[in-house]
């Protein structure tokens, strides 16, 4: 953006942005360099890790495969990490889809129509923001158990189904749409449902992708509320199972390592993929304040 | 026939759509927060649950434990306000430049450590964080000639760590918020504050900064909520939800500590009632002096 006028004198522009775009090549050294020297980590035995901490050492000669070899290998280790990775891939596609159903149609009832607690429903939809999940997290603990969901993973993914921050974004994106298409429709016979699902939903796919790769990273990643709910060890989702791998016994970190950044993967290359939309999402709330 | 056309009618049609989320509000928001007010005031024991009254209240007054935990999040939050504003507004400022090349590439290395999961950050941290003079803050720190540390077994180190730890994962983030405030702001305001001879300070101090408000605001309504909520950062950097002396001890790790470890749940709600109660106190305060209230009225 040519927010600022160009520069009249050249070379003390070349100078700036010399200068400007360093900076960001050394702040992004900086953030990327734990995960890299991760990367190298795993090409090296864990006991190195347990010895020494981690450091970078950029050695190939010291490097090999093993610590991959031995996640794909189909030994008991490798079965339970594949297995974790099974549940996450299938708790995180279940979920989104879900997530992204119920608050779209939530968000268009909202938006598109005019009731009598419209607007009180929006202000609670905003105020359910406002409470921290931690502090409801051992009542829902106990409600789960009360409803017999514990180790499932019905329990896990339930609570979050209505999340307010994906109806709120919703609801901005559909109130930019033009309301005049419900009443063309309803001319032609369209029913209200009809309406939400063949004419509206497919305008709202760009929202749909946001808030779908927001939520799957939040589902990913997720590891307060499942470490609550699941319980045995083959229901585990990555991260819990990852977590179980440091013990005050022991730590696997042969597998740790070369597993979490086999875990990152799937995150990484779908935000390389969908980048403009995870930022349109996430930012959607910050602008409009 | 008749009900189809009852929940057809454009009368009804909005109800049936946000039911699910009055469901889920009145199931998984109402009750719980309810009952974690009622389960404050009991002693909730396997088989009955007792009235105690205040007594969970009186018991964390004179919990030193509780109180290193409070003291340690208000500092964590305190902090990354500091820390997680101010500089991830000048980045996006300057990445909002022309002086920048490259934009697209250095937004997406930023934005990385957000999509990475705690468990593996905070376990990659942690090395890094090792007390051995070969890891890499030992490295870093004795080649400034200021010796090495056990970093994760002192108060001072414990907390920077925790702190190094949130500007990695958050700087990215904020500043993509600031981003898309700057966008937000309507050029032609830049081209009068030129046209009126600015400098490029004062076009920050009078255009930038004002306009950027509400952003700035919701930044830090987010950040007061996630600072006083820390606990997975810890819990992965000390592996395990106890580090010496409590150092790493958040409000939220006490909670989880006590309901979950301990399985006290009436004194945990305790411990999340005063939480809530602290979060709220702190960004209503933060909302007023930042006006937000008063631009809602007109």
């Amino acid at each position: 953006m040519a927010k600022q006028k160009t520069m009249a004198s050249s070379p003390k522009r070349v100078v700036g942005t010399v200068l400007g775009t360093g900076f960001f090549a050394i702040l992004c050294f900086i953030i990327i360099f734990p995960v890299f020297a991760g990367l190298l980590a795993s090409f090296r035995p864990g006991t190195e890790l347990i010895r020494r901490g981690l450091s970078v050492d950029l050695n190939v000669t010291t490097m090999n495969l093993n610590n991959y070899k031995y996640l794909f290998s189909g030994n008991a280790d490798s079965i339970k990490y594949f297995m974790w990775y099974k549940n996450s891939l299938l708790i995180t596609i279940i979920s989104v889809a879900l997530t992204l159903i119920i608050c779209y149609f939530v968000a268009y009832g909202l938006t598109m129509y005019e009731f009598r607690f419209k607007n009180a429903l929006f202000t609670i939809v905003l105020a359910t923001m406002m409470v921290p999940f931690e502090i409801l997290m051992l009542p829902l603990y106990k409600e789960i158990i009360a409803l017999k969901l514990i180790d499932t993973y019905v329990g896990v993914i339930i609570i979050g189904l209505c999340s307010a921050s994906t109806i709120f974004f919703f609801r901005q994106y559909l109130s930019g749409l033009p309301k005049d298409l419900l009443d063309a429709a309803r001319i032609d016979g369209c029913s209200e449902y009809g309406i939400s699902v063949r004419i509206i939903l497919p305008l709202a796919k760009p929202a749909f992708a946001s808030m779908g790769i927001l939520s799957a990273m939040g589902a990913w990643n997720a590891i307060l509320w499942p470490l609550l709910v699941l319980k045995g060890a083959e229901k585990f989702t990555l991260p819990i199972g990852l977590n179980t791998l440091l013990t005050p016994y022991g730590n696997n970190y042969d597998v740790l390592i070369a597993g979490s950044m086999f875990g990152i993967l799937p995150i990484f290359i779908i935000f390389l993929i969908f980048q403009k939309y995870i930022i349109d999402g996430m930012t959607a709330g910050a602008v409009k304040g | 026939m008749k009900i189809k056309n009852f929940l057809y009618s454009q009368k009804v049609a909005p109800y049936v759509f946000v039911l699910p989320f009055i469901l889920s509000f009145f199931i998984f928001w109402v009750y719980p927060l309810i009952t974690a007010f009622t389960m404050s005031f009991q002693d909730i024991g396997a088989i009955k649950s007792e009235w105690i009254g205040f007594a969970n209240y009186a018991k964390l007054l004179k919990d030193n434990v509780f109180h290193i935990a409070v003291w340690n999040s208000v500092k964590y939050m305190f902090f990354t306000l500091v820390l997680l504003i101010p500089f991830p507004m000048l980045f996006a400022v300057l990445l909002d430049s022309n002086l920048v090349k490259a934009k697209g590439v250095w937004k997406a290395i930023l934005y990385m450590p957000a999509l990475t999961s705690v468990v593996i950050s905070g376990t990659l941290f942690r090395l890094m964080f090792t007390e051995y003079t070969t890891g890499q803050m030992n490295m870093i720190t004795a080649a400034l000639g200021l010796g090495t540390y056990k970093w994760l077994k002192m108060g001072w180190s414990g907390m920077l760590a925790l702190l190094i730890v949130a500007c990695w994962r958050w700087t990215g983030v904020n500043m993509l918020y600031f981003l898309s405030g700057l966008k937000s702001i309507d050029t032609s305001l830049y081209e009068a504050a030129d046209i009126d001879g600015a400098t490029s300070w004062q076009k920050f101090k009078y255009v930038t900064l004002p306009l950027l408000k509400p952003t700035t605001v919701y930044v830090l309504t987010i950040s007061v909520y996630a600072g006083l909520a820390m606990f997975l950062e810890s819990y992965m950097l000390w592996a395990g939800n106890s580090s010496p002396n409590n150092i790493g001890l958040t409000i939220v790790g006490y909670l989880y500590k006590r309901g979950i470890e301990k399985n006290d749940m009436g004194y945990a709600c305790a411990v999340g009632v005063v939480l809530l109660v602290v979060a709220l106190i702190i960004n209503f305060a933060q909302l007023i002096m930042n006006g937000t209230f008063k631009k809602g009225e007109d």
